[in-house]
């Protein structure tokens, strides 16, 4: 836990400001929790997402507003109204493609930010509540994606649409009746467009207030660091402005020129052309693939070939499918290493690396067709994949032996600087320093 | 019904699973797209008026025959390089159906630039029974439509390139793709014609509708199928992004100003960060 509780440093000088801090001191918590907060002196590029991720929300909010206010959620005019976004309302080409790219580097982003959780160990204690809270805006993000791809009403929506509910139905008794409340009706169409279309609008709201749950449970604890130390002294952290504020933003307009480039050159690269077919009921896809970031996932669906016992291969490709990411969710309980980073678990780092590669590969394999070699590779995908999170993570903990840990960060910080220049550089208290300035 | 939901639903599943699986085992086209040089390849690519006025001649001439453009308006056209009057002109040509008039009656009237432009056929069936069962898409987004699968490595190396004239490409090779001699082990129903190029089979219902020298070009391009293909193409990528243009010109100033912003902020990160070791 963080040592370092900040005591509000926030003196209000105006009239103004003195007279809203005794009555609703909200300057001051922004001033506490983005200009006083202390964070950890060695934050590296890998913590920069959080920060990047709040600002993805908010273009696809932005965006999302405008876009509604010429979206028409009806099934026969849902694609032509998209069209006519991309053709007549000015700048709505613009709108339009910034939040289709906007969802592929939302989702580009949360990958890099729970790698970096899982890799330097966010998860552990006294974070797991910080993690599961990041695990119910990964979920409801991807329900959030899922319902916007349907709404354009192309091909590739209203077929993916007709296979995602179609999942439901795998479970016994209960699954037949969540897949007509959720299609609001037998099939896919315009109940389904119009309760997409409301949820899809709403679920963003949602995301933000848990972000914001998210934020206040990260304050509380403190950022971890790539040496999983706890913050001990004052040394160890600087404050949030300008360090991290400078750091964030720089990483974050280099994220938005890759974002940027995508978006203005190749805005179609990420999407697939068959949804530039109006939907149409009776001709089915050659072939219906859901969004890259859904691939791994889809590819654990489909492993599953076989029975197990009562459960079909059906329901049972299911169950993997959403045991995929709801295992994230005990990821803190199945750690049992007592070291949180990475960097001194070398045995972590590789099976870390191997459970990356082996994501990626899940994604290629997703994209593939379900048969012959395919199936196989899959399964021994999907098989290393839980085996990372159930035995490697369990067993590794108890087994491994870390690296020596250094006393603190400030120690771990001034040890790597005399290896690299040779010459030990003076300590200055970096609080004392940003106040000078 | 609950049943039949049931088994609605396993079927869906179970065709997503067949024809994901069926898909590798056609994988058409089963020639690529060749890649042409086009006006508007590149960061800086731009349409070029006068190919898309060619094209657009081939379309009207042509592909309008059966092929409807519904989601282009004639005044969409000032973007070729019309005047107001050389539109109003043009769409003259076009009969379109309005009303009801004043007893309640629907008349044809000529087009203004306001209207798209008509289709052939009143509806999809009326389209099917003219053309043998098989229905002739609406090209206003052909070229964004049709996306050959690009495979490993090329997707991967598309974005360091700025490869994205996959549509265009598809139309041209499919448009100067058709061939006499079929190979041994393609089997052409009667009725379809054989183009290796086609995104899904080996045979398509339309007939090789260009042939050398069927216009003539106000510039003097010469009215090869080559170059009447990479024409229409070009015309069929504008109707289908007609704000390429602006797009692209917009993006530099976008991409200059984050880049610039991104220097900036990397030497107050530094000046900032000198002040502690980290």
């Amino acid at each position: 836990m963080s040592k370092l509780e900040h005591h509000g440093t926030y003196t209000p000088t105006t009239g103004v400001g003195k007279w809203i801090d005794a009555r609703m001191p909200l300057p001051r918590l922004m001033y506490d929790s983005f200009v006083a907060y202390p964070v950890p002196r060695n934050l590296n590029y890998a913590y920069t997402f959080g920060g990047i991720l709040s600002i993805f929300l908010v273009i696809q909010i932005l965006t999302g507003v405008v876009l509604a206010m010429h979206y028409v959620p009806d099934a026969t005019k849902a694609f032509d109204s998209v069209e006519h976004i991309m053709r007549d309302v000015n700048s709505g080409w613009l709108m339009r493609y910034m939040h289709q790219n906007g969802a592929h580097f939302f989702f580009l982003a949360v990958y890099l930010h729970i790698f970096r959780g899982l890799y330097y160990g966010s998860y552990k204690a006294p974070r797991e509540l910080l993690w599961i809270l990041g695990c119910i805006i990964y979920l409801l993000m991807m329900a959030t994606a899922f319902m916007g791809y349907v709404l354009p009403w192309g091909q590739m929506s209203f077929w993916g649409a007709t296979v995602i509910t179609g999942f439901f139905t795998a479970f016994p008794v209960i699954g037949v009746p969540i897949q007509e409340l959720l299609l609001g009706g037998f099939a896919v169409g315009d109940p389904t467009l119009n309760r997409f279309f409301s949820l899809h609008y709403l679920l963003p709201f949602m995301i933000a207030g848990v972000v914001i749950l998210h934020v206040w449970a990260l304050h509380v604890t403190g950022q971890t660091n790539p040496t999983g130390i706890e913050v001990k002294s004052k040394t160890d952290t600087v404050p949030f402005t300008p360090y991290a504020t400078i750091k964030d933003a720089f990483a974050l307009i280099v994220f938005l020129a890759v974002y940027a480039y995508f978006v203005f050159y190749m805005p179609n690269f990420l999407g697939h052309a068959d949804n530039y077919i109006p939907a149409d009921p009776m001709v089915t896809p050659a072939h219906i693939v859901p969004e890259w970031y859904f691939l791994p996932f889809y590819a654990i669906l489909r492993a599953i070939t076989f029975d197990i016992g009562p459960i079909t291969a059906k329901l049972g490709g299911v169950i993997a499918m959403f045991s995929a990411v709801l295992v994230l969710f005990i990821v803190p309980w199945l750690d049992t290493s007592k070291v949180r980073s990475a960097v001194y678990r070398p045995w972590f780092k590789l099976f870390f690396w191997l459970f990356v590669i082996n994501s990626v590969f899940l994604g290629w394999l997703g994209s593939q067709p379900a048969e012959g070699v395919y199936v196989a590779l899959a399964q021994l995908s999907t098989a290393i994949y839980f085996g990372f999170f159930l035995i490697v993570m369990p067993v590794l903990g108890l087994v491994e032996k870390p690296r020596r840990l250094p006393n603190s960060i400030t120690e771990a910080v001034l040890e790597r600087s005399a290896k690299t220049d040779g010459a030990s550089p003076p300590l200055g208290d970096p609080i004392a320093v940003a106040d000078k300035s | 019904m609950k049943n039949l939901v049931v088994k609605l639903g396993a079927a869906a599943i179970a065709a997503t699973v067949m024809v994901t699986g069926a898909w590798a085992a056609s994988a058409y086209p089963k020639n690529k797209p060749r890649e042409q040089d086009w006006s508007f390849a590149g960061p800086f690519g731009m349409y070029d008026p006068a190919q898309l006025q060619r094209g657009l001649k081939v379309y009207a001439e042509n592909c309008s025959a059966c092929h409807a453009l519904s989601r282009v308006s004639f005044r969409n056209l000032a973007d070729l390089g019309y005047s107001d009057d050389q539109i109003k002109a043009f769409a003259a040509n076009y009969e379109v159906e309005d009303g009801p008039d004043d007893f309640g009656d629907m008349f044809f009237r000529p087009a203004t630039a306001a209207d798209a432009f008509p289709s052939p056929f009143p509806n999809q069936e009326a389209a099917r029974a003219a053309n043998g069962g098989a229905y002739p898409p609406d090209l206003s987004l052909m070229a964004k439509a049709r996306a050959p699968i690009r495979g490993f490595p090329a997707f991967v190396l598309d974005p360091f390139r700025n490869y994205a004239e996959n549509g265009p490409d598809y139309i041209y090779s499919l448009l100067t793709g058709y061939k006499d001699d079929v190979p041994e082990d393609v089997s052409v129903p009667e009725g379809l014609w054989y183009n290796p190029y086609f995104a899904s089979g080996t045979a398509l219902a339309m007939a090789p509708p260009l042939f050398d020298d069927m216009h003539e070009f106000d510039d003097g391009t010469e009215a090869t199928v080559s170059n009447m293909a990479k024409d229409v193409a070009a015309f069929l990528m504008w109707t289908a992004e007609p704000h390429m243009d602006d797009r692209k010109q917009l993006g530099f100033r976008v991409l200059v100003f984050l880049l610039i912003f991104a220097a900036l902020l990397y030497l107050s990160k530094k000046q900032v960060w000198s002040r502690v070791e980290h």
